[in-house]
């Protein structure tokens, strides 16, 4: 007699539960109500998304030089291209864009280093990115020295500008921020007390009206006839805004680092000053990168309020093109171009501080 | 400092300025000199400026008469009110603009949050793409995308969109009906109290009942019925004290009915839409922080799927997502202050804004502004500490 030994193979899973059928049912018609969700997602998207798509990519117009280019319905990309380096460099005079090229070109190849694993000397560059660079920068930004003609601030503009203020805006406010939360946790009292009431004012008023104080009470507050920029105005405003979040940031970090590596750090008797800059802010900053990568991100974000005290970033450089009379009508494209490229520089920030999170998280698991 | 044991010497002293008490008082009196030095600097230099400028300090502006119009007002005025009832007119309107903003960005922020966790993929992946998409975006942009790109070039009130003879969408705003109360209708008012009354009372006695002998009660249920019940009831005695008023079209505008003016609209559906978005981050984190177990534990217990939610998980979920939630309506109440932007009078746009430039008292004017949103702000943060310090998790 014949004896099965072995015992039969599996059998195969039922064809509907593997494959694409199998990834439907699973992900989409698992019951009733989700098949009814998901027809219900279906008919949005096809009702939201198809025509968006449509009059962006399909039916728009992409090349040409004036309005009448733009006659098959869709979007009028025409109106962004002929404006595009208005939008980039704001009225910055055409023949010295290579100066604001060659800042930003700069720029990238010294923070490029940065984000290699294994690139020597990373604490010299990060110290000449952060003090040697931005001279360099004022001065091929402003010029009127080394033979470059000088370029008054009320033509900077467009996305150069909105660069620049978030850049100065996050540069000037980390060692505020850093001084300010050292305070917040000081053992002297009135230090404390000065710190806080600091930090706490300027958290607890919005950005537009620390912008109209800058620009409407600063001059009164400095001697009669001092003379003030309004730009740089407009930047004391928002590093004061900043230094106060990048405090709160920071803070977060100090509170972070566990108490033996402040009492190792007496035991050896280290002074306060290299208890702090030798043991406790290099572990404590490592820490909140990510934190200071999202107060930049809300910053860059918060730029665009300068629009309202008549500085021209790219999104007031934007609004002011819609007042052209030949290009009257277009405020959807502008718009929409705006916030993609808001959207851009936000989104790939925030995935990198993601990314920096998951990685510096791991370093810190128990 | 007690001497030495062996040699009876006196311990050896640290020079005075490395003595750390010493250090820290000196320190702090520099301090203080120095702030009061800066303030004092900044003090007489702007007495004097304000001198040479021929503006008068004080907050006697306040009772000289404002002369311009607010275009929406919840309080009466009219050009011949004074600058401190502008300020007030203001204020309320910053109040209504946030307060209708956090309503509509907690529930945008709660459906979106559980859609991306949903388990429907196309649900979750839509919501994943709002949050990232509306995040990401300043929202000065997005209020004047709203403004000037979508609700600006609405067809005349001739042309109305118009949805049932009731609500109409226009370039001037969104005209809606509004209910007219007539006599008796106090008695309904009056009805809604007393039920709130009783299901507070119901609710204690239930809770009481439960804990003595372990029978539950419908509380819900029960309350429901009473807080729509009764006022039902008492309305449909007094003869249906309430009426619609429509808005009518008349000549080139609308007449009658509430009106929901497109500055307004723009700021409101920005405002909502953006900080919808980060409260949706903070009830999906809120959620994700409950480990599985809990609900492992909840269901090995016997709980069906219902009560876990209800008694396991959204009260554990919730002492992530309120801190988080407390400090976007923060956010969502300084970031109405966009609303100059657009010309929707709120504080920022007829104070500092319009009052400002009539009357030049700048440093009285942006304090008093500053003052309202420092308020704001501290009380809610206090309110956050009290929470915090309430729903801590007691360890053993």
């Amino acid at each position: 007699m014949d004896v099965h030994k072995q015992p039969h193979p599996d059998l195969p899973p039922p064809a509907t539960s593997v494959g694409v059928v199998g990834w439907l049912r699973k992900n989409l018609f698992s019951s009733p109500l989700n098949t009814v969700l998901t027809f219900v997602a279906l008919y949005l998207i096809y009702i939201t998304l198809v025509p968006a798509f449509q009059w962006a990519f399909i039916n728009a117009d992409w090349v040409g030089d004036s309005r009448e280019a733009c006659d098959s319905g869709g979007a009028c990309w025409v109106f962004v291209a002929v404006r595009f380096d208005q939008f980039m460099y704001g009225f910055y005079p055409e023949a010295e864009y290579w100066r604001i090229n060659l800042a930003f070109g700069l720029l990238i190849a010294l923070m490029v280093p940065l984000f290699m694993e294994k690139f020597p000397r990373k604490g010299m560059l990060i110290a000449f990115n952060l003090i040697v660079y931005p001279v360099i920068a004022y001065y091929l930004f402003s010029g009127g020295a080394f033979g470059l003609a000088h370029v008054e601030t009320s033509r900077w503009g467009g996305l150069t500008l909105t660069l620049i203020l978030a850049g100065v805006g996050i540069v000037a406010a980390l060692p505020i921020g850093i001084v300010l939360a050292l305070g917040r946790r000081s053992s002297m009292p009135i230090v404390r007390a000065v710190s806080v009431v600091f930090i706490e004012f300027w958290r607890g008023v919005p950005l537009i009206t620390v912008l109209f104080m800058s620009s409407v009470m600063l001059p009164l507050f400095l001697p009669e006839g001092t003379h003030f920029d309004k730009l740089l105005r407009a930047m004391i405003g928002i590093v004061m805004f900043q230094s106060a979040y990048m405090a709160e940031v920071v803070r977060g970090g100090l509170q972070a680092i566990p108490k033996g590596q402040y009492e190792a750090a007496q035991a050896l008797g280290l002074s306060y000053w290299k208890t702090m800059g030798l043991i406790i802010l290099p572990q404590a900053l490592k820490l909140v990168i990510p934190g200071i990568v999202n107060t930049f991100i809300a910053l860059f974000k918060d730029t665009t309020l300068v629009l309202i005290i008549g500085l021209f970033d790219l999104l007031a450089t934007i609004q002011s093109a819609f007042s052209d009379p030949n290009w009257l009508g277009f405020s959807i494209e502008g718009y929409v171009f705006a916030a993609a490229v808001f959207w851009v520089f936000c989104f790939s920030m925030s995935r990198y501080s993601q990314a920096l999170e998951r990685k510096l998280h791991t370093g810190h698991a128990r | 400092m007690a001497a030495d044991p062996v040699t009876g010497a006196a311990p050896a002293k640290a020079a005075l300025w490395r003595r750390p008490v010493f250090r820290s008082t000196v320190f702090q009196v520099l301090l203080i000199l120095g702030v009061v030095a800066v303030a004092n600097y900044l003090f007489t230099n702007t007495l004097q400026n304000l001198e040479q400028r021929g503006i008068s300090t004080g907050f006697g502006f306040l009772s000289n008469e404002a002369g311009f119009g607010i275009v929406q007002s919840l309080i009466d005025y009219d050009e011949t009110y004074t600058f401190g009832r502008t300020f007030l007119v203001g204020l309320l309107n910053t109040l209504l603009v946030s307060g209708l903003g956090i309503i509509l960005a907690t529930m945008i922020g709660f459906v979106m949050g559980v859609a991306r966790l949903s388990k429907n993929w196309l649900i979750a992946r839509i919501a994943t793409v709002y949050i990232e998409t509306f995040r990401n975006i300043p929202l000065l942009l997005q209020i004047l995308f709203w403004y000037f790109a979508v609700l600006q070039p609405l067809p005349r009130p001739k042309q109305s969109l118009e949805l049932g003879e009731m609500f109409f969408l226009n370039n001037r705003g969104f005209y809606h009906p509004v209910p007219v109360f007539e006599q008796g209708f106090n008695l309904v008012f009056a009805a809604i109290v007393v039920a709130v009354i009783s299901i507070v009372f119901l609710a204690r006695w239930a809770h009481r009942r439960q804990e003595e002998t372990g029978q539950p009660f419908h509380t819900v249920y029960v309350s429901l019925a009473i807080l729509f019940g009764l006022p039902l009831l008492v309305f449909l005695v007094m003869g249906s004290p309430m009426s619609w008023d429509y808005p009518a079209l008349k000549g080139f505008n609308f007449t009658g009915g509430g009106v929901v003016i497109p500055e307004l609209m723009s700021l409101l559906l920005a405002l909502s839409i953006y900080t919808g978005s980060f409260i949706a981050e903070a009830v999906r984190s809120g959620i994700l922080a409950v480990s599985h177990g809990q609900t492992e534990a909840a269901h090995a217990l016997g709980l069906r799927a219902g009560p876990t939610l209800r008694l396991v998980i959204i009260p554990q979920a919730m002492r992530v997502i309120i801190p988080q939630l407390t400090s976007q309506y923060l956010n969502l109440t300084k970031n109405s202050s966009l609303a100059t932007a657009v010309g929707y009078p709120d504080l920022v746009a007829v104070f500092a804004g319009t009052t400002l430039n009539q009357t030049g008292q700048a440093v009285e004017v942006i304090a008093m502004t500053m003052g309202v949103y420092l308020t704001i702000s501290l009380s809610i943060s206090t309110f956050m500490n009290w929470y915090n310090k309430k729903k801590q998790l007691v360890e053993r």
